[in-house]
C-alpha cells in the first residue's frame, strides 16, 4: 500500500488496461514536456544558430531580389533562429511525438551527456550555453544535466512499476532503449517492487511465492522455447528469403500455413476417429483379397486400401466401450460399464468441430492480415514510401541484391516520370483497340474455361457410364478397370497444368502496363477455372455417384468418393512434380543451352499458390469421406516444400517484378477462406444434411442423413434420463427448425452490415483527418514563411527606432507602403519579445477592428489595414466577411487572422506575389471553416474557388 | 534479457553463438559475469546477414551505444530484436529513422535522402534523377514545411507503407 500512496502525487496512476494509451501517454507527459524544452536548446545549439548573424545578413541582401525568391525561401533552409524556435514548439514536434520517440531521445541525451562527461570537454564547446535565454533549461553544467536525467529515469521506473507484470514486459520490449539501459531499468523496477512487497508481507510466505513464481516463469520460458523450436524450416525459409526476397518467401510461408492446418486436421481426426476405431477390432473382417498390382493401388487408393482406416466405409456405427468384455455388443447401449464412445456422434461432431475451428482460425488470420496490409489510402507519399520501405533487409545474396537495386531503380524512375508528366492520353482509336484486345482476351479465357468445364462434365459422365457397364459386365480386366478410374483425375490435372500457361500467353498478348494488374487478372482467371472445375466435380460426386450408388455396384459410395478425392490429390501432386521437372528444370536447361539466354525462368508465385489452394480444397472436401486424407496432404506438402526449394535454387532467379508481398498474402488467405474453404464447407454440409448415407457401411448406416446421428442421440438420452427431456425439445426447436437458423443468419448479416458501416465511417474520418493534416502542414508552411519574412524585414529596418512603440498603435488615415512596413516591423518586435499580452488595436478607419493577441509564437499578427485598400477591389469583400466571421467565434482560429495579414501584403507588395499568396490563403480559409461550421463550409468553399480562379 | 527483447532463451543462446563466431579471440564463450566486450564494426558488418546490405554500417552504428559501431553483446541482441518479426511497427520505425538519418541530427534532410538513394540504387539513377527523387520525396512526406523529415513525418509516412513490417526484418 505504501508504494501506491507515494505515487499519489503523480496525476496518473491506474493503468487498468494495457491498451489504455491515454493513460500511458499521460504518465509520460511530464517527460514529454521536458523533452520539449530540450528540443528548444537542441535547436539553439545547432551550428546553424551559431552562424545566425552572418547568414541573416546574407538573407537581407537576397531579400531584395525578385518575387520567385519568395518560394525559394520555402525550400531553402535558411531559417532564422526565431523561426526555428517557433518551429520547435510546433505541436508536430512536441505533442504529436510518440512516447517511444521521446524516450529514445531521452536515452540519446543521457548517452550524449555521458560521452561528454567522459571526454571532459572544455567550456568553450558550448559558448552559447551560458546565454540567459536558455539558462533555465539545465544544460549549463554536466552535473546538473546528469542529475536531471537521473530524475527522469526515476520517473520512468515509477511508471514502469505501476504497470502489471505482463504490461511491463510489453512496454520494456517496445521501448527504443538500448538493452543495457533496459536491463538497468528492469533491475530498478524489480528492486523497488521487491522492496514494497517485502515491507508488506510476511517473508516466509513471500519466499514461497517467489519460488513458485520463479518456477512458473521458468516453465513458461521453457514452453516458449519449445514453441519457437516448432518454428518449422527456420533456416530454409531464411535461405529462400535471402536469395529470392519476400515475394517467393510468401509462397513458402503460405505452404507452411497450409501444413499447419492439415496437421491440426490430422490430429483431430486421428485422435478422435482413427485411433479409437483402430484399437477396437472391427466385426467385419471380410479379408477381401483383391490383390492387383500394388503400385496401381497406391495411385488409385482402391483395392486393399478401400477397406482400411483411410475411408469412411471402414468405420462402424457402434458405441465403442472401453471395457473389453462389451466390445461386441450389438447396438451399444446395453453395456453400461466403462466409457462409451458413440462412433457416429463422434464422427459427426469431430468433422463439424474441425471445420468450425478451421473457419475461426482462417477468419482471424484473414482479418489480421487485412489490418496489416490495407492501411488507409495509399495515394499520397508513394515516392517517399518507396524510398524508405522498399529495401528488403532479408535479402543477402549478392546477385539478388543487385537485382533488387535494379528493380528499385526502375521503379523510382517510373514514379518520377509519372510525377513529371501528366496522364498521357491515348488517342481514341488506340484505346478502342486496347479495349478490343482485352475483350478478346477475356472471351478467349472464358471460352477455354467453359470448354474445359464442359469437357470435364461430359468426360466424367462418360467414365461414369463406362464404369457402370464394366461392373455390369463383370468380366473385364480388373487392372484395366482400376486404371480407368485414373482417367478423370489425369484429365483434370492436365487441364489445371495447361490452361494457366494458355492464360499467361493471352495476358502476354494483352500487354498490361502495371504488373500488379497483370497479377490480379491472372489470379482471377486461374481461380475461375479451378472453381468451375471443382464445381463440376462436386456435382459429379454428390449428384451422380451419391444418388445412384447401386448402378455402380457400390456398397459404399462415400468410400468411392473418398477414393476419388485421394486420386485427385495424388494426381495433383504428380502433376506438380512433372511441372517442376519439365516446366522449371527442363525449360531452364533448354533456355540456357539452346536459346543461350543468361536469364533463368522466374518462379510464378501466383500460379503456384493457386495450385496449393486447389489441393487444400480437395483435402477439405475429402475429410468427411476419408478421415486420413489430411495425412496424405501433409506428406504431399512436405515433399513439395523440399522439392520446390531445390528446384527454386537450381532453376529460378528472383523476380524482377515488384511484388507487394503483404497485400498478396492477404489476397491468398482470403482466397483460401472464401471460395476454397467456404465451398468445401458447403459441400460437406450438404452431404451431411440431405444425402442419404449408404446403408451397408460407415458410421451413419441406417440413418436418413448424417445429421440424424445427433438427433437420435438426443432422443436416446432423453429416453434414458427423463430429466433431459428439455434437451430433446430444445434440439428439435433450435436445430431442426429452419426459422431459428434463418434468424441466426439474419442477425449475423446485420452485424456484419453494421461493422462494415462503422469501418466505412472510420475510413471517411481518416480521410478527413488526413486532409486536415495536410492543411495544417500548409498552414504551417505558410505561417513560417510569413514569420521569416517579418524577421527579415526587421533585420533590414533595424536602424529605425520603433522598439518602444509596440503597445498601442494609432494610425493615420493615409496608408502608404512605408507605413505598413513600419507596422509589421513593430509587430515583429513584440513577437520576439513577449507573447502574453492581450492588446486591442483600434484603428481610425472606416472599419474598426479589435485584435486579440494569441499566446503562441506562431500566431502572426492580424492586421486589417487592407480594408482601406480593399475597398477598391471587389473580391476582398469576401475577406471582410470571413474576418468578421472568425471574430465572432474564438480567438484561437489564428489562420484566418493571418490570412488577412497576407492580404495586406499582397496589396502592398508587388503584383507578382498575388497569385501564390492568395493561393495559400484560400487553403487556410477552407481549413478554418471545416473547423468551425459545416454549414457555411460549402458556401465559402465555392467562394474561394472563384477567388483562386481570378 | 528475456523480458527486454523479443527472443526466447534458445534464440539468445544462438545469437550468442553468432556473436562469439564473429570474434572468437575477443568474445569469451562464458558470459556469466557479463564481461565488457565490444566487437568492432568491421567484424559485425561481415556477417552474412548484413554483408550485402547497403545500410550495414548505419544499422550497426545506430544500435551501438557509443555511436561508432562497436557493439556489445547487449547491443547485438538489441539489433536483432528490433529487426525480428515480433517487434512492433513503432519500434521499427524509430530505428529505421535512425538508420536513415546519416548525419545524426534527428532529421532526415536532403543529404541523408541522397545517401539513402545512392545506396539503394547504386548507379541506377543519374545524379539529376537522384536530386529530383529527393525533392519529390521530401515534398510528399514533409508536413511542416521545414524541408526535412522529422520523426513525426517519417512515422506518418511509414504508417501508410504496408510492406514496411515485412521488409524491415532480418531473420537470424
Amino acid at each position: 500500500m505504501d508504494g501506491r500512496v507515494s505515487f499519489d502525487a503523480d496525476p496518473v496512476i491506474d493503468f487498468e488496461s494495457p491498451a489504455d494509451e491515454d493513460g500511458v501517454h499521460d504518465s509520460f507527459s511530464q517527460l514529454i514536456q521536458e523533452q520539449c524544452h530540450d528540443l528548444h536548446d537542441v535547436i539553439e545549439m545547432t551550428p546553424l544558430d551559431l552562424e545566425e548573424d552572418s547568414r541573416d545578413d546574407v538573407e537581407c541582401l537576397e531579400a531584395d531580389s525578385d518575387a520567385p525568391q519568395q518560394t525559394d525561401h520555402l525550400i531553402g533552409e535558411r531559417w532564422s533562429s526565431d523561426t526555428l524556435k517557433v518551429l520547435s514548439s510546433m505541436p508536430s514536434r512536441t505533442i504529436g511525438r510518440s512516447r517511444g520517440a521521446i524516450i529514445s531521445q531521452y536515452c540519446n541525451r543521457t548517452m550524449q551527456l555521458r560521452r561528454r562527461r567522459q571526454s571532459r570537454p572544455s567550456i568553450q564547446h558550448f559558448p552559447r550555453s551560458a546565454r540567459p535565454s536558455i539558462r533555465g533549461y539545465g544544460v549549463e553544467t554536466d552535473a546538473a544535466g546528469f542529475e536531471e536525467e537521473e530524475n527522469k529515469r526515476d520517473r520512468l521506473v515509477n511508471n514502469l512499476q505501476n504497470l502489471s507484470d505482463s504490461d511491463r514486459v510489453r512496454m520494456l520490449r517496445a521501448m527504443p532503449l538500448s538493452l543495457s539501459e533496459k536491463k538497468e531499468l528492469r533491475m530498478l523496477v524489480l528492486n523497488k517492487a521487491e522492496h514494497s512487497v517485502s515491507q508488506n508481507q510476511i517473508p516466509c510466505c513471500s519466499q514461497l511465492k517467489y519460488y513458485i513464481i520463479i518456477a512458473l516463469r521458468h516453465g513458461w520460458y521453457g514452453w516458449l522455447s519449445f514453441l519457437s523450436s516448432l518454428q518449422l524450416w527456420q533456416t530454409a525459409l531464411k535461405c529462400v528469403g535471402g536469395r529470392f526476397g519476400t515475394g517467393v518467401l510468401s509462397y513458402f510461408i503460405f505452404l507452411r500455413t497450409l501444413l499447419f492446418f492439415n496437421v491440426f486436421l490430422f490430429l483431430v481426426t486421428g485422435l478422435l476417429l482413427v485411433v479409437p476405431q483402430a484399437i477396437t477390432h472391427p466385426d467385419q473382417d471380410q479379408n477381401i483379397t483383391v490383390r492387383s498390382s500394388w503400385g496401381l493401388e497406391v495411385l488409385t487408393g482402391a483395392g486393399y486400401f478401400s477397406h482400411s482406416l483411410l475411408y469412411y466405409g471402414y468405420y462402424n456405427n457402434q458405441t465403442l466401450q472401453t471395457g473389453h468384455s462389451c466390445s461386441a455388443s450389438g447396438n451399444g447401449t446395453s453395456c453400461s460399464s466403462g466409457l462409451s464412445y458413440n462412433m457416429p456422434l463422434v464422427y459427426f461432431f469431430t468433422i463439424g468441430a474441425a471445420f468450425f475451428i478451421t473457419c475461426i482460425i482462417l477468419v482471424y488470420s484473414m482479418s489480421k492480415s487485412f489490418g496489416q496490409s490495407f492501411r488507409i489510402d495509399k495515394s499520397k507519399g508513394l515516392l517517399a514510401i518507396k524510398v524508405f520501405s522498399s529495401w528488403d533487409f532479408k535479402v543477402i545474396k549478392k546477385s539478388s541484391v543487385r537485382l533488387q537495386r535494379a528493380n528499385i531503380g526502375t521503379q523510382l524512375k517510373e514514379l518520377v516520370a509519372e510525377v513529371n508528366r501528366q496522364e498521357q492520353k491515348f488517342p481514341v482509336l488506340q484505346r478502342l483497340f486496347r479495349l478490343f484486345i482485352h475483350m478478346l482476351a477475356w472471351i478467349m479465357c472464358l471460352g477455354s474455361t467453359l470448354a474445359c468445364v464442359l469437357a470435364v462434365y461430359y468426360f466424367s459422365e462418360h467414365m461414369h457410364g463406362d464404369l457402370r457397364n464394366r461392373t455390369q459386365a463383370a468380366s473385364s480386366d480388373p487392372l484395366l478397370k482400376e486404371a480407368s478410374l485414373l482417367a478423370v483425375p489425369v484429365v483434370v490435372s492436365s487441364i489445371n497444368l495447361l490452361l494457366p500457361g494458355f492464360f499467361n500467353v493471352v495476358a502476354w498478348m494483352e500487354k498490361y502496363d502495371s504488373p500488379s494488374m497483370l497479377n490480379y487478372i491472372s489470379i482471377s482467371r486461374n481461380l475461375l477455372l479451378k472453381v468451375s472445375v471443382l464445381g463440376v466435380l462436386c456435382y459429379h460426386w454428390l449428384g451422380r455417384v451419391a444418388t445412384d450408388p447401386q448402378s455402380l455396384g457400390l456398397e459404399c459410395w462415400e468410400s468411392f468418393v473418398g477414393q476419388e478425392l485421394y486420386r485427385f490429390l495424388l494426381m495433383d501432386f504428380i502433376f506438380m512434380l512433372l511441372d517442376t521437372f519439365f516446366g522449371e528444370f527442363l525449360w531452364r536447361v533448354f533456355s540456357q543451352k539452346a536459346l543461350k539466354r543468361k536469364r533463368k525462368p522466374v518462379f510464378d508465385i501466383a500460379r503456384n499458390v493457386l495450385e496449393l489452394i486447389y489441393g487444400q480444397t480437395l483435402a477439405w472436401l475429402g475429410v468427411l469421406f476419408s478421415p486420413l486424407l489430411p495425412a496424405v496432404q501433409i506428406i504431399k506438402l512436405l515433399f513439395l516444400f523440399y522439392m520446390k526449394k531445390v528446384s527454386l535454387k537450381m532453376n529460378c532467379q528472383a523476380s524482377g517484378k515488384p511484388w507487394r508481398a503483404c497485400q498478396m498474402t492477404t489476397i491468398f488467405i482470403t482466397l483460401l477462406c472464401f471460395p476454397a474453404f467456404l465451398g468445401a464447407t458447403v459441400c460437406v454440409t450438404y452431404t451431411m444434411w440431405s444425402i442419404t448415407p449408404s446403408a451397408g457401411c460407415g458410421p451413419f448406416r441406417g440413418l436418413k442423413n448424417m445429421f440424424q446421428a445427433g438427433k437420435r442421440w438426443v432422443h436416446r438420452l432423453a429416453a434414458v434420463n427423463p430429466d433431459l427431456h428439455w434437451l430433446a425439445s430444445a434440439h428439435s426447436y433450435l436445430v431442426e427448425n429452419p426459422l431459428f437458423l434463418f434468424l441466426c443468419a439474419g442477425i449475423f448479416l446485420i452485424m456484419i452490415y453494421f461493422h462494415s458501416q462503422v469501418v466505412d465511417g472510420q475510413r471517411k474520418i481518416i480521410e478527413l483527418l488526413q486532409e486536415q493534416i495536410e492543411n495544417e502542414g500548409e498552414d504551417k508552411k505558410f505561417l513560417i514563411t510569413r514569420l521569416q519574412h517579418i524577421h527579415e524585414r526587421k533585420r533590414r529596418v533595424t536602424p529605425r527606432p520603433v522598439k518602444g512603440a509596440s503597445e498601442v498603435h494609432t494610425h493615420t488615415l493615409s496608408h502608404t507602403h512605408t507605413h505598413t512596413h513600419a507596422h509589421t516591423l513593430s509587430h515583429a518586435h513584440t513577437h520576439t519579445h513577449t507573447h502574453t499580452h492581450t492588446h486591442t488595436h483600434s484603428h481610425t478607419h472606416t472599419h474598426t477592428h479589435t485584435h486579440t493577441h494569441t499566446h503562441t509564437l506562431s500566431h502572426t499578427h492580424t492586421h486589417t489595414h487592407t480594408h482601406t485598400l480593399s475597398h477598391t477591389h471587389t473580391h476582398t469583400h469576401t475577406h471582410t466577411h470571413s474576418l468578421t466571421h472568425t471574430h465572432t467565434h474564438t480567438h484561437t482560429h489564428t489562420h484566418t487572422h493571418t490570412h488577412t495579414h497576407t492580404h495586406t501584403h499582397t496589396h502592398t507588395l508587388s503584383h507578382t506575389h498575388t497569385h501564390t499568396l492568395t493561393h495559400t490563403h484560400t487553403h487556410t480559409h477552407t481549413h478554418t471553416h471545416t473547423h468551425t461550421h459545416t454549414l457555411t463550409h460549402t458556401h465559402t468553399h465555392t467562394h474561394t474557388h472563384t477567388h483562386t480562379h481570378t | 534479457m528475456l523480458d527486454c527483447t523479443f527472443f526466447t532463451r534458445k534464440e539468445i543462446l544462438r545469437l550468442h553463438g553468432r556473436y562469439h563466431e564473429l570474434a572468437p579471440h575477443l568474445v569469451p564463450m562464458d558470459y556469466t559475469n557479463d564481461p565488457d566486450v565490444k566487437v568492432p564494426l568491421a567484424l559485425i558488418v561481415n556477417m552474412p546477414e548484413l554483408k550485402e546490405n547497403p545500410f550495414r554500417n548505419r544499422i550497426v552504428e545506430s544500435f551501438s551505444e557509443d555511436g561508432k559501431g562497436n557493439l556489445s553483446f547487449n547491443d547485438f541482441v538489441d539489433m536483432f530484436s528490433v529487426l525480428s518479426e515480433m517487434a512492433p511497427r513503432e519500434l521499427k520505425a524509430i530505428y529505421a529513422f535512425k538508420i536513415y538519418d546519416f548525419n545524426v541530427d534527428n532529421y532526415i534532410c536532403k543529404e541523408d535522402l541522397e545517401k539513402t538513394l545512392n545506396r539503394l540504387t547504386k548507379e541506377e539513377l543519374t545524379p539529376e534523377e537522384v536530386i529530383l527523387v529527393c525533392e519529390k520525396a521530401i515534398e510528399e512526406a514533409d508536413l511542416d514545411g521545414d524541408n526535412k523529415l522529422s520523426f513525426a513525418d517519417f512515422e506518418n509516412m511509414i504508417s501508410r507503407a504496408p510492406d514496411f513490417l515485412s521488409t524491415f526484418h532480418i531473420r537470424i
